[in-house]
């Protein structure tokens, strides 16, 4: 007989400081609300465009692409509404890019603190790529805009797609950020690889070419290319937002041929791949945060 | 002392806990790999114990003045009772929700307002909204910073900061209140008000964890003292009896 737990004396105690993962983020989201609140705030404190700033990355960086690819490689003759495809996958991109740069720098930005009182690690991570989702939501309402004027019809489909692309590409940001993250605490190395992965992360999916061009050269290693739930991610985005805006006779040029398999075979994989991602970064993380202290 | 069970009064159980410390040479990954491609795998890292075979127990409602000169441990181990160190060997268990003044104010954030860094810091040491909501004005008032509350706390004076900082760690109402040499800031009569309100906090039957240098202050607020030297309990009992063989000690080092 077991005796009741009111009466053991070993009942009620626990160990300090002993993380139970990203469940310990859940039970305190109102500490993460908080912090997610406070980087918000005082991210662009003190600069005279404040927020704006958020904006003007991605939308240098489509000007760029734009003028460059678009206007001077002419793309946009083969691919149609090229504007439309550009900004869909940018805003994606800029989304992870960002919110993986930051969580990867968010454990040691917050030595000062995890240094001294101890509470969940897994919320700074967590907490940099809220702020990054906060930054992207805007961008995505320009898009929509800009979509509903090219006559997008947003479907009960597209959105329920858009909503599991971006769900995706937030899972992957902090399996990842929580990864490097807790890498970055033993060597300061890991933030300098991610830079340099933040860099391809644009290239290495389908975000300024076709998917198609890409299985015109790779052949079968195409399927190698679609793995990464950074592509499917993109792919999903042009599925529902820049299909959606062409015309008839533009849906017939090869250029808007549908990934194939992209529903039924591509996003089901990249999901499971992104929540292996998970559990690598939260395996990782727990077994290092646990001398964070003393090594900061 | 002898065996010790764990009893349902038990606050706080410390067994066997060792605490060893790496000073790391290098953060970079391409020096760590030369290093162990040359066979210098020993200067990668140096290891001492900051703790050795530390036992103790702390029970509810117990004062209890952690003592020692510098580098015997305290600080250290009050980090493994509030969790941010975990120990290397041993387990360290405590009941019910650990907070204090431990590094007061490192929650701070010094572009927001007062009110909003009462609510960031209560919430990292562990208060709900609705606890924070219920407390706010008593915080509040316990700091005196009455209407700077709204302003941005890098225009607070050092004083201030530090009032505010205390009120939102006494607030906080834990089981197990930890205290890291605190009562040596702030003016004389806001010091005096922070030690009515730790007496007041044992008196309500919290369980109190000290570490001060302060020898006659700690004698007053706690009843059991325990020596710490070079990372050993050395002597665990009345409080008075403990500071005299602090003081002791630490002549004959001078000597």
């Amino acid at each position: 007989m077991t005796v009741p737990s009111t009466m053991d004396p070993e009942a009620g105690l626990t160990f300090p400081g002993r993380s139970g993962g990203l469940k310990d983020v859940y039970r305190n989201r109102f500490l993460l609300k908080l912090l997610v609140r406070k980087e918000i705030r005082v991210r662009y404190r003190g600069s005279a465009l404040g927020i704006l700033w958020s904006y003007m990355k991605p939308g240098l960086q489509f000007l760029v692409f734009y003028v460059a690819l678009g206007l001077f490689l002419n793309v946009q003759g083969s691919t149609p509404n090229y504007p439309i495809y550009l900004f869909a996958g940018i805003v994606l991109v800029n989304f992870f890019t960002e919110a993986l740069g930051n969580a990867t720098r968010s454990i040691v930005g917050n030595r000062d603190l995890i240094r001294k009182i101890y509470l969940p690690r897994e919320l700074f991570p967590v907490a940099s790529v809220w702020v990054s989702a906060a930054h992207f939501l805007p961008q995505v309402l320009i898009l929509v805009v800009v979509c509903l004027f090219f006559g997008w019809l947003p479907t009960v489909w597209s959105v329920l797609a858009l909503v599991a692309a971006f769900a995706m590409v937030s899972v992957l940001a902090v399996g990842l950020g929580l990864f490097f993250g807790a890498v970055n605490v033993y060597f300061r190395d890991s933030e300098n690889l991610v830079d340099l992965l933040i860099m391809m992360v644009t290239w290495a999916s389908p975000v300024l070419y076709l998917w198609s061009q890409v299985e015109h050269v790779l052949g079968p290693a195409f399927n190698v290319y679609q793995v990464n739930p950074m592509t499917v991610g993109v792919e999903v985005f042009h599925w529902a937002f820049w299909r959606s805006t062409l015309n008839r006779g533009q849906l017939a040029s090869p250029a808007a041929a549908e990934v194939p398999d992209l529903f039924t075979l591509w996003l089901p994989l990249a999901a499971v791949v992104t929540l292996l991602t998970l559990a690598l970064g939260q395996w990782v993380f727990a077994r290092l945060s646990v001398k964070f202290a003393q090594e900061l | 002392m002898a065996e010790h069970a764990v009893t349902m009064k038990t606050a706080i159980t410390v067994e066997d806990v060792r605490k060893e410390f790496v000073l790391r040479h290098t953060r970079s990954l391409k020096e760590a790999l030369m290093w162990v491609i040359r066979g210098r795998r020993g200067d990668i890292s140096r290891k001492f114990d900051a703790l050795k075979d530390i036992s103790l127990h702390v029970e509810e409602g117990e004062t209890v003045a952690l003592l020692g000169l510098n580098g015997s441990g305290k600080s250290t181990l009050l980090k493994l009772i509030s969790g941010v160190l975990q120990p290397d060997g041993g387990s360290v268990r405590t009941r019910g929700r650990v907070a204090g003044l431990i590094e007061v104010g490192a929650g701070f954030h010094h572009d927001l307002s007062g009110r909003d860094n009462v609510y960031l810091n209560g919430a990292i040491l562990g208060m709900s909204e609705q606890q924070i909501d219920e407390m706010f004005d008593s915080i509040v008032e316990f700091s005196e910073i009455g209407e700077f509350i709204d302003t941005e706390v890098k225009f607070y004076s050092s004083g201030m900061y530090l009032r505010l900082a205390f009120s939102i760690a006494v607030h906080t109402d834990p089981e197990v209140f930890l205290i890291d040499e605190i009562l040596a800031v702030g003016d004389e009569p806001f010091q005096r008000k922070c030690i009515a309100k730790i007496k007041e906090l044992s008196a309500a039957g919290k369980t109190l964890f000290v570490v001060s240098h302060d020898l006659d202050l700690v004698s007053t607020i706690c009843e059991r003292g325990v020596l710490l030297e070079h990372g050993r309990i050395v002597m665990d009992g009345e409080v008075h009896a403990v500071v005299r063989e602090l003081r002791r000690r630490s002549q004959e080092e001078a000597r």
